[in-house]
């Protein structure tokens, strides 16, 4: 019988395990990969030719389905390089917001992140949790921006409006009743800040829980110590950013070397991994979470102290209110000047960046001072990850594989863009 | 300007700019700043030598390439919205044309690269325009390995081709996909539909059967909050 040593195996594009439409080509020797061929661009929908045919903002709302599971730091990275073009300064208070939400979206993303990587390692029970969490945060984003996900809520100038005062409240139905209702309404008595402070006081320790499910857990490390190891120097010609970096052990992070929002104003550290192993950019993306929370906090009492207007106040770029719109008739002519035209940015070009919680998120505008982006480049950390595949599979069993799928932390919405 | 002036990050710019003006100035290339960026506009036979230098020279120290992108300028600073061929039935307002960059019709596609230094923590841009009928450009592959996908992308979007590339293939496309679909010159609703033909029982392609249209026209203005004292638009970022 004739010795077969190398054969093709077809992995995705539809796999649980691929985190979306990943279809990886591998060349496997036994259940030894020799090289890995990624294919993307199945969930391609040209999101950046779509946005030069589209006043500025209304790109905003495709911003967040780029990458799905951290919404608010792309549309943060979008506005960004809009108000440098413009050349405009975000009152003070909308700083702090979109801190916040920055790194509420920063836990949302790292608890996607956590429950998918330890189900596809074979830990069903983290997924429940994480999922568990992300469902209050979600009502957070909600009760801001009326939506779940798709929030767009930070727009050129600031936010779109100012926090609720009264945080939204489950009502009794046909399957929720009594006293079940006023368990869930229970932390929901008092405004969004309150609702963000009670679950950042809880938060600790439900990271605590997760990490005794995880941190020591014997198969757990067996499936990730000394798997995908990148060294730093590695990293860095592999373009590397966020905690793929950091687990490499390069303390790089925007929101300290090139500080943005209110980022300078609150305390917290970079962690830093030393093997660049699965398993350290496990412990770094944990630690994120607890530094996360600890922002979080220093923002919720900034914001109760510091009342104040959350977008700027120029007409050229901020739509009137709701009430201005319905109630004037220059409000009116204003806002369908806006909504309609939208504004022209001077000529010229710029490029603003993010530490989105995969990595730096950045958006190229360049503006032929027209109302539409001349071209939008935007720059997925995703992208350069992904790429790496072949080099950090090259060796590693099959199972492997899938670990290092998750510790990439891929999402296709904003790889494929 | 204080929306891009973090720890001294506009001065260690000013001395970046100064530096690469010195540096490559005999090379052929001119650098540019505004909005808190600077920016190298690098001949296009230079670019390998100028990578090299710009990675391995410690006065820039640049080992981080974040982000290589392609541009078609053809269309720059044109509008979609053409009132002045239409002066009785259309809305006869705002369209001036603005001719900043001097573009020449033999360089219609760039290629832009972001530089990112972690030890000096700067960021640079390079800019490199590519020929028209052979927009072809040294691949960056050698010196920064995350190129590799980035211009993989460009070519898939643009058809600027990388030379030295080891494996430009399409990456975004569809598989068998014709053209390049960034163009300004490819309709945003594109070429080809796709369908399943009980018939035929398969998948097949068909040319399109909407029609393109505009929601938006483009309008460029010159917005007075942007002219400066003497009557002379301002560079982005400069309000």
């Amino acid at each position: 019988m004739p010795e077969i040593h190398n054969y093709t195996l077809n992995f995705g594009p539809q796999h649980p395990a691929a985190h979306g439409v990943l279809r990886l080509v591998l060349e496997m020797d036994g259940e030894v990969i020799e090289r890995a061929d990624p294919h993307i661009g199945l969930l391609h929908r040209a999101t950046e030719k779509l946005a030069e045919s589209k006043p500025y903002n209304q790109t905003i709302p495709y911003m967040d389905r780029l990458d799905y599971v951290s919404m608010m730091c792309n549309e943060h990275g979008y506005v960004r390089a809009i108000e440098k073009l413009l050349g405009i300064e975000v009152p003070v208070r909308a700083q702090y917001i979109r801190t916040l939400f920055d790194e509420i979206t920063r836990i949302l993303n790292h608890l996607m992140w956590l429950g998918t990587h330890a189900l596809d390692v074979g830990a069903m029970t983290m997924f429940l949790y994480a999922f568990r969490e992300r469902e209050d945060l979600f009502d957070v984003y909600e009760a801001v921006s009326g939506a779940r996900m798709h929030a767009a809520y930070y727009r050129p100038g600031g936010v779109y409006r100012d926090l609720p005062e009264q945080m939204p409240q489950y009502q009794a139905s046909q399957w929720v009743t009594g006293r079940d209702v006023e368990v869930r309404n229970e932390a929901r008595q008092g405004s969004l800040l309150d609702f963000i402070e009670d679950f950042s006081n809880r938060f600790p320790g439900l990271i605590d829980e997760y990490e005794t499910l995880l941190t020591d857990n014997r198969i757990w490390k067996q499936r990730t110590v000394g798997i995908g190891v990148v060294s730093p120097e590695r990293a860095l010609q592999l373009g590397f950013t966020g905690p793929m970096l950091r687990g490499s052990g390069i303390a790089w992070d925007l929101r300290k070397k090139q500080s943005y929002a209110a980022y300078d104003q609150v305390e917290f550290d970079i962690p830093v991994g030393k093997n660049g192993d699965c398993y350290d950019r496990y412990l770094v993306r944990v630690e994120e979470m607890r530094q996360s929370n600890r922002i979080i906090k220093q923002c919720i009492d900034w914001l109760r102290a510091n009342p104040g207007p959350v977008m700027l106040d120029d007409n050229k770029i901020v739509a009137p209110t709701r009430n201005e719109m319905k109630e004037d008739m220059e409000g009116l002519i204003h806002h369908f000047k806006l909504f309609t035209e939208g504004y022209c940015p001077p000529v010229g070009e710029a490029y603003a960046a993010v530490e989105a919680p995969k990595g730096e998120f950045g958006c190229y505008i360049i503006s032929d001072g027209a109302n539409k982006p001349y071209r939008l480049k935007i720059r997925a950390p995703g992208f350069p990850h992904l790429a790496a595949m072949d080099e950090m599979v090259k060796g590693h069993m099959l199972a492997d594989v899938v670990a290092v799928i998750g510790t990439m932390d891929v999402v296709f919405g904003e790889i494929d863009r | 300007m204080s929306s891009c002036a973090h720890n001294g990050m506009e001065d260690r710019l000013d001395r970046l700019a100064e530096d690469l003006a010195q540096a490559f100035d005999e090379s052929g290339c001119s650098v540019e700043r505004s909005c808190g960026e600077v920016t190298l506009v690098v001949p296009v036979a230079k670019m390998s030598d100028i990578a090299l230098r710009l990675r391995d020279d410690e006065q820039f120290a640049f080992e981080e390439l974040i982000d290589v992108c392609g541009v078609d300028y053809s269309a720059y600073g044109q509008s979609e919205w053409q009132t002045d061929a239409a002066p009785n039935s259309g809305f006869g307002r705002g369209v001036t044309s603005l001719g900043e960059l001097e573009l020449m019709e033999s360089n219609r596609f760039a290629a832009v690269y972001h530089l990112l230094s972690i030890t000096h923590n700067t960021r640079v841009r390079l800019r490199v325009f590519v020929d028209t009928e052979q927009p072809i450009v040294a691949s960056m592959v050698p010196v920064w390995p995350s190129a590799d996908w980035f211009e993989r992308e460009a070519f898939d979007l643009y058809g600027i081709l990388f030379d030295g590339h080891p494996d430009l293939r399409r990456i975004l496309t569809d598989y068998g996909f014709i053209g390049h679909p960034f163009r300004k010159d490819f309709p945003l609703i594109g070429q080809v539909e796709m369908r399943y033909d009980p018939n035929l029982k398969r998948v097949i392609y068909e040319p399109v059967s909407i029609d393109p249209r505009t929601l938006v026209p483009r309008v460029t203005r010159d917005d007075n909050r942007y002219l400066n004292e003497d009557g002379a638009m301002q560079e982005a970022g400069d309000a």
